[in-house]
C-alpha cells in the first residue's frame, strides 16, 4: 500500500496521515472550500477539492471522491469516522472500483447498520441485547402491552428517528399512553413515520465499549474496554480507559462477548461494540460501529497499539501484528473533546478562533483539528479537538487532564472547555459515579450562565 | 406581531407548519440544523402563522426572524 485516500477531515484526517507517515505511506487529502485552511490539507503529501462547503456537494459526494482517488492513484480509501465510514455503498463501489477499503466489507456494514437485522445477529450470538420489541409498534395499545411484558420504566423510540429527537421515557401505562401519542405525532411530523420502538429504560445506566481488530485469518482480539457515559445531546463528552466501574470478571466477560460476536459475523478491520450496563453491571449490547471510533487514543495510551496502524495492517490481507496475550493494559487514560458550542445550552458556536495556545506536556496527547485565525462553519461536527491524558492510575490521569486543559487556550468561540474542567474537578467524577445522566444529574444544576 | 427568532446560527432544514395555519404555544415551526445538531424551534404563544421568512435549506444566523406571527 502505497497511496491512500483519507475520505474524511479535522483531526481524524490529521491522525490518520500521522500514521501514514510514520510507515512511509503516502496521503491524500480531499477538502471542501470551508477546510481550505484546516491542518490536515497541509499535512497531507497531496491535497484536492472537493467543492462546496455542504457535505452533500463535498465530503458525502461519493462521485467526486473516486474521482480523485483515481486520479491521485491512490491503493486505499481510510474513510475515518462519519461521513463514508459505514456506507456499505461506498465500501461496495471501492471494492468495485479496485481500491481497497480501509474498514469491513460491505455486507457486515450494511447488517451491522440495521438496528434490528444487528440486534437479532446478536441475539443469535448469544449477546444480550436490551430487553425491548424487535418490530417497530403502531398504536398506544400495542406500546402499552410491550411495555407491560418488558416493565416499566421503558424508552419510547421513534423508529424513524435519531439525533435525540423522539426519545421518551415512561414510568407506567398512562406515561406510556401519553409518551406515545405526543411522541408519535413528533416523529410523524419531524420523519413522516410515527411508529415507535420499546426498550427497557436501563436506569444510572453506564455506556461501555469493546475495541476489537479482526483480521481475514479469523483472528480477533479485544483491546479492553472503554467508558463513555459522560454525554450531552446524546454525544459523549468524557472518554476513558478501562472503565472505572467494571470489576474484572465483568471486564473478562464483556470483551469476550465482543470477541465472540465479531467472530461470528465474520468481521474484519477495527470494529467497537457498544453496551449499556446497570448498576449490578449487567451489560446489554446496543449497537456496533463498524469503523475507528473518535475515542480510540484512551484505548492506544494504555495499550500501545496503534489501531490506526492495525486497520492499516488487516485491511492489506495480512494479520494482526499482536496476539491476544500480549495485549496488556498499563495505567489510565481520559480524553476530552472539545466542542465549538455554548457550554449552557450546548447549541454550536461557530466563530473564528482569534486565539489558539495548545501546551505541549508529558503525558498529553492534542488532537487537535483547528488553528488560530481558522473560522469554526456550521457545517460540520462541533468537535475541534480532543485533548488525552495518561497516568499510572486514574487519579493521575485526572490531574494531568486538568493541569493541561488549564493551560489550553481558545478565544473567538464559545467552547465546552471549562465544563469539562468542571466535571473533572468535582467529586462525583472523581468517586467514578460516571453514570450517563451525569451531566443532568451534576453539572447542569451547577453550572452558571 | 410576534417574531420567532432562530436560537443559533445554521441551515433551515425543515418548515413544519404553513402560512395561515393556527399553531399552539410550544408548538414547533421550524426545524434548524448546525453542525449536526438539529433544533426544533417552537412558538411562545399561540397564534396565526403570518409570514415564513425563510426557505428549508436557507442559512440564519442566530437572531434572525424565521416567522412572523398574528396574534
Amino acid at each position: 500500500m502505497r497511496k491512500i485516500l483519507i475520505a474524511n477531515r479535522g483531526e481524524i484526517a490529521s491522525r490518520i496521515i500521522r500514521t501514514c507517515k510514520e510507515l512511509g505511506i503516502l496521503t491524500v487529502a480531499i477538502y471542501s472550500e470551508a477546510d481550505k485552511e484546516a491542518p490536515f490539507v497541509s499535512q497531507a503529501d497531496e491535497a484536492y477539492l472537493l467543492g462546496a462547503p455542504r457535505v452533500e456537494e463535498s465530503y458525502m459526494d461519493m462521485d467526486k471522491v473516486f474521482e480523485i482517488a483515481n486520479q491521485s492513484g491512490a491503493e486505499a480509501i481510510h474513510p475515518g469516522y462519519g461521513f463514508f465510514s459505514e456506507n456499505a455503498a461506498f465500501a461496495k463501489r471501492c471494492k468495485e472500483e479496485g481500491i481497497t477499503f480501509i474498514g469491513p466489507s460491505p455486507e457486515v456494514i450494511a447488517k451491522m447498520g440495521n438496528k434490528i437485522e444487528a440486534r437479532l445477529l446478536m441475539k443469535q450470538a448469544g449477546m444480550p441485547v436490551v430487553p425491548g420489541t424487535d418490530q417497530a409498534v403502531e398504536s398506544a395499545e400495542e406500546a402499552v402491552e410491550a411495555a407491560e411484558k418488558i416493565g416499566y420504566p421503558v424508552m419510547l423510540k421513534a423508529a424513524a428517528g435519531g439525533g435525540g429527537i423522539g426519545m421518551v421515557s415512561a414510568a407506567n401505562r398512562e406515561e406510556c399512553v401519553k409518551a406515545f401519542a405526543s411522541n408519535s405525532e413528533r416523529a410523524k411530523r419531524f420523519f413522516g413515520d410515527g411508529s415507535m420502538f420499546v426498550e427497557k429504560k436501563i436506569e444510572n445506566a453506564r455506556h461501555i465499549e469493546v475495541q476489537i481488530i479482526a483480521d481475514d485469518n479469523g483472528n480477533v482480539i479485544h483491546l479492553f474496554d472503554r467508558e463513555c457515559s459522560i454525554q450531552r445531546r446524546n454525544q459523549k463528552v468524557i472518554e476513558e480507559a478501562v472503565s472505572p466501574f467494571l470489576s474484572e470478571q465483568t471486564r473478562n466477560e464483556i470483551c469476550m462477548s465482543a470477541v465472540n460476536a465479531a467472530k461470528s459475523i465474520g468481521y474484519v478491520n477495527a470494529g467497537t461494540f457498544e453496551f449499556i450496563a446497570d448498576e449490578q453491571e449487567n451489560f446489554y449490547f446496543l449497537e456496533m460501529n463498524t469503523r475507528i471510533q473518535v475515542e480510540h487514543p484512551v484505548t492506544e495510551e494504555v495499550t500501545g497499539i496503534d489501531i490506526v496502524q492495525e486497520q492499516l495492517n488487516v485491511a492489506r490481507g495480512k494479520a494482526i501484528l499482536i496476539d491476544q496475550s500480549e495485549v496488556k493494559r498499563i495505567g489510565h487514560a481520559i480524553e476530552a473533546r472539545i466542542y465549538a458550542e455554548d457550554p449552557h445550552t450546548f447549541f454550536p458556536s461557530p466563530g473564528k478562533i482569534t486565539t489558539l495556545i495548545v501546551p505541549e506536556m508529558e503525558n498529553l496527547r492534542n488532537e487537535v483539528a483547528v488553528v488560530e485565525d481558522y473560522t469554526v462553519t456550521p457545517f460540520y461536527d462541533p468537535m475541534i479537538a480532543k485533548v488525552i491524558a495518561r497516568g499510572e492510575n486514574r487519579e493521575e490521569a485526572c490531574d494531568a487532564l486538568i493541569a493541561g486543559l488549564e493551560k489550553w487556550q481558545i478565544e473567538g468561540i464559545k467552547t465546552n472547555k471549562q465544563m469539562v474542567l468542571d466535571i473533572l474537578k468535582s467529586a462525583e467524577f472523581k468517586d467514578g459515579n460516571t453514570t450517563t445522566d451525569f451531566v443532568a444529574k451534576y453539572y447542569l444544576p451547577n453550572s452558571k450562565k | 406581531m410576534h417574531e420567532i427568532k432562530a436560537s443559533m446560527a445554521g441551515n433551515v432544514w425543515k418548515i413544519v407548519v404553513e402560512a395561515g395555519e393556527t399553531v399552539e404555544a410550544g408548538q414547533d415551526v421550524v426545524i434548524l440544523e448546525s453542525m449536526k445538531m438539529e433544533i426544533p424551534i417552537s412558538t411562545e404563544s399561540k397564534g396565526i402563522v403570518k409570514e415564513i421568512k425563510v426557505e428549508e435549506g436557507s442559512f440564519v444566523n442566530e437572531g434572525d426572524v424565521l416567522i412572523t406571527l398574528e396574534a
